[in-house]
């Protein structure tokens, strides 16, 4: 009875279509043989080396060897490009892998099919079933394909990476291997002094920066919001325009005008100073003071944002609340406590925690204002207002301590993370209490 | 005691009026700065006043005749590129998220946890592995190059537009199918037309972030004929700022231009963006 159902699939479990060219299902057959003529074609000679360069990452230095009496240069192997193309070739090989499952599974139902004594689809039914009920996959292929090799195969090799030495001096391809080293990288981030003492460093100021950085921005808001939203203030529209001006600018721009604006010996900044008869300040040259700039500069930044949303959370406020609370004689400030600020809160507390992690991660102020700069003697490759995303933007580019920096990456993912899913936990518990909608 | 309250209310309006002459004038400065240091004759960043005695166009016309850095090319390379990661991201976002937020199918779930857990991840940590790619594939100092990574990279910041399709009533493409039309048509002809104000703020943030990107783009274009505007810009920056602020305050003024003009006009669709992505969560 299962004659049908049975001989398809074994038969595409054999070779990819087979079974199918046996449902006379010719087209698709015929396409899906092809598909495994060129698998094949590609995977025999270079699935074995894939393998290989990922579990070994390379046996031959490249170094001089002697052949007769000469000694000829001989390439080694280059344990990143052996480390990367082997991954590819292993996602290539997954989907491979899930194309011929799936063909299986299609061979055994059009022969189900059959035994049921229907007809198999005919390829032009079989397309119009495709873009009908399988619409959203047919969507989603070509952004997945792109997101799979330009942003996942990316993160697992640099998570790969965090398990190599693939560091500079002793460790860098294509003069020296790399090697597997299992947590050692973590351990040496967590207990070599030098290594240690930066990292503490660096994190407790990235801690300390996205606190600050996100209140001040928030209330900073919330305030200009309020003072527009006042009533009897005119020009409103006018306000919020000027306002939202530094958000307008790229950033890019607005941060290196400012760079120059703080300049400690030519800025105007400093020039005003001077005319109010006050000393220059050393803007971006201290250490202290060039933590309060970007606090500074990042308020200019990220005040216009908030101002924006609040702005809109107040006219969504009911206005029948401050009806009600006029006939109950509340007085301005009442009415804000009451009505005003829980409202707000309520209605943004997400966005909140999503610029605490977006601050903690704001690479362009810091990089572009200050660099991380000023130096610190005592810290590793970083400098007194580095984040940790500059940090570890330092330690690729410049510094060449992939590994360190991947670790560094693993540990910001964990932090961002933590965040997100509390906040994403909160945010549902909010949608479903139905507190305020 | 009516008096009173006139006075009061009078005084807050005052105050109120101050703060808000106060932190417009922290806003504009800078802006109003930097033009007007593009308008200055001299190269240097000190000067006496705020409004320069004479106005020239001069470092406008240097940037463009100057041979060491080809700003015209530049210009030309950043509209081309930005256009068309602008096309494409907004084709790929709009219908990924389309797909997300309209249909029940499986694995849905998992791929919108899975988008989320990738954007965790900083974006640095994937710079090197994308740079060998681009140089396995040949691709390494190409235009083609940078807007394949834009476009794929916007799709994982689509939650937005999930969150506008999911605001549209089912009933609405339900209804189109029950008169045969089909998912491809329900799309172009009903929803499309809805989500304008999405396509804009999409559209409009590709393309300011593929304009000022110079991070991924100095990695990438090598030679000085490909470059971008923001690498151009941050290399002036690096090897002449103090030397010649004018001219850096002149290209800086191009780059802004475009960029702030769109969003000021295109203001409305911003707000309705960021708002309903704020309310999504």
């Amino acid at each position: 009875m299962n004659r049908h159902r049975s001989t398809a699939a074994i038969l595409s479990l054999l070779v990819m279509g087979l079974g199918q060219l046996y449902n006379r299902q010719f087209i698709k057959g015929l396409i899906m043989l092809a598909v495994e003529a060129a698998a094949l074609m590609y995977f025999v000679p270079n699935i074995g080396r894939a393998v290989w360069g990922v579990v070994t990452l390379g046996e031959k230095t490249q170094g001089l060897e002697k052949i007769g009496r000469i000694s000829v240069a001989v390439k080694g192997d280059h344990s990143i490009f052996l480390l990367i193309s082997g991954l590819i070739t292993l996602i290539l090989f997954l989907i491979f892998v899930i194309i011929y499952v799936m063909n299986i599974r299609d061979a055994y139902r059009s022969g189900k099919q059959r035994d049921e004594g229907v007809v198999p689809a005919s390829f032009r039914q079989t397309l119009a079933y495709v873009t009908d009920r399988n619409f959203p996959y047919l969507m989603l292929t070509l952004p997945a394909l792109g997101v799979l090799f330009l942003t996942i195969m990316p993160i697992i090799f640099m998570i790969m990476l965090a398990f190599t030495n693939y560091a500079s001096p002793d460790h860098i391809p294509p003069a020296k291997l790399v090697d597997w080293v299992g947590f050692q990288t973590f351990a040496n981030l967590l207990t070599l002094k030098t290594w240690s003492h930066t990292f503490a460093g660096v994190f407790t100021w990235t801690i300390i920066w996205a606190v600050i950085a996100t209140v001040t921005t928030y209330f900073g808001g919330l305030l200009v919001a309020l003072l527009i939203e006042q009533n009897g203030i005119r020009f409103k529209k006018l306000w919020r325009t000027l306002f939202i001006i530094p958000y307008a600018i790229p950033q890019l721009i607005s941060l290196l005008v400012m760079k120059n604006l703080f300049n400690g010996q030519f800025g105007p900044i400093n020039q005003y100073l001077g005319h109010f008869g006050l000393g220059k300040l050393p803007w971006l040259t201290d250490p202290f003071w060039a933590k309060v700039t970007v606090i500074l500069v990042n308020m200019w930044i990220g005040i216009p944002v908030s101002m924006v949303l609040i702005l809109g959370v107040l006219t969504a406020i009911p206005k029948d609340l401050y009806e009600a609370a006029d006939v109950d004689g509340a007085t301005g400030i009442q009415k804000f406590k009451i009505i005003t600020l829980p409202f707000v809160l309520f209605s943004t507390a997400p966005i909140l925690i999503t610029q605490f992690a977006g601050n903690m991660n704001n690479f362009n102020v810091i990089f572009l204002l200050t660099n991380g700069d000023p130096v610190k003697g005592d810290y590793q490759f970083a400098g007194s207002t580095d984040l940790l995303v500059t940090w570890l933007y330092k330690l690729t580019l410049n510094n060449s301590q992939f590994n360190m920096a991947s670790a560094i990456g693993i540990i910001i993912f964990l932090i961002v993370a933590s965040f997100s899913i509390y906040n994403y936990r909160r945010s549902r518990s909010f949608k479903e209490e139905d507190m305020i909608q | 005691m009516k008096m009173g309250r006139k006075t009061a209310s009078f005084v807050r309006l005052t105050l109120s009026y101050l703060v808000l002459i106060a932190i417009a004038v922290c806003a504009v400065y800078p802006a109003l700065w930097v033009l007007l240091s593009s308008l200055r004759p001299g190269t240097a960043l000190f000067s006496e006043r705020l409004i320069p005695e004479t106005f020239t166009l001069v470092h406008y016309k240097e940037l463009f005749t100057n041979p060491s850095f080809r700003y015209g090319v530049w210009y030309l390379n950043t509209l081309k590129i930005a256009t068309m990661t602008m096309i494409f991201s907004t084709i790929l976002v709009t219908l990924s998220m389309y797909a997300l937020s309209r249909f029940r199918f499986r694995g849905r779930k998992m791929t919108l946890t899975f988008m989320l857990v990738l954007g965790m991840f900083p974006g640095f940590m994937s710079m090197i592995a994308i740079f060998i790619f681009l140089l396995q594939l040949n691709l390494l100092d190409t235009h083609a190059a940078l807007i394949l990574v834009y476009s794929a990279g916007a799709v994982l910041g689509g939650f937005v537009v999930k969150g506008f399709y999911d605001t549209i009533p089912r009933s609405l493409d339900e209804a189109a199918r029950i008169d045969g039309a089909s998912h491809l048509q329900v799309f172009v002809r009903i929803m499309l037309p809805l989500s304008r104000p999405m396509l804009t703020y999409v559209a409009l943030t590709t393309f300011t972030g593929s304009w000022v990107d110079f991070i991924f783009a100095r990695l990438v274009l090598r030679s000085k004929e490909n470059w971008t505007l923001a690498v151009g810009m941050w290399d002036l920056v690096n090897s002449y700022q103090n030397s010649n602020f004018t001219l850096f305050a002149a290209g800086a003024v191009l780059i802004a231009i475009p960029i702030t003009l769109l969003f000021v006009f295109l203001q409305r669709f911003l707000v309705q963006g960021l708002m309903s992505g704020a309310s999504k969560g």
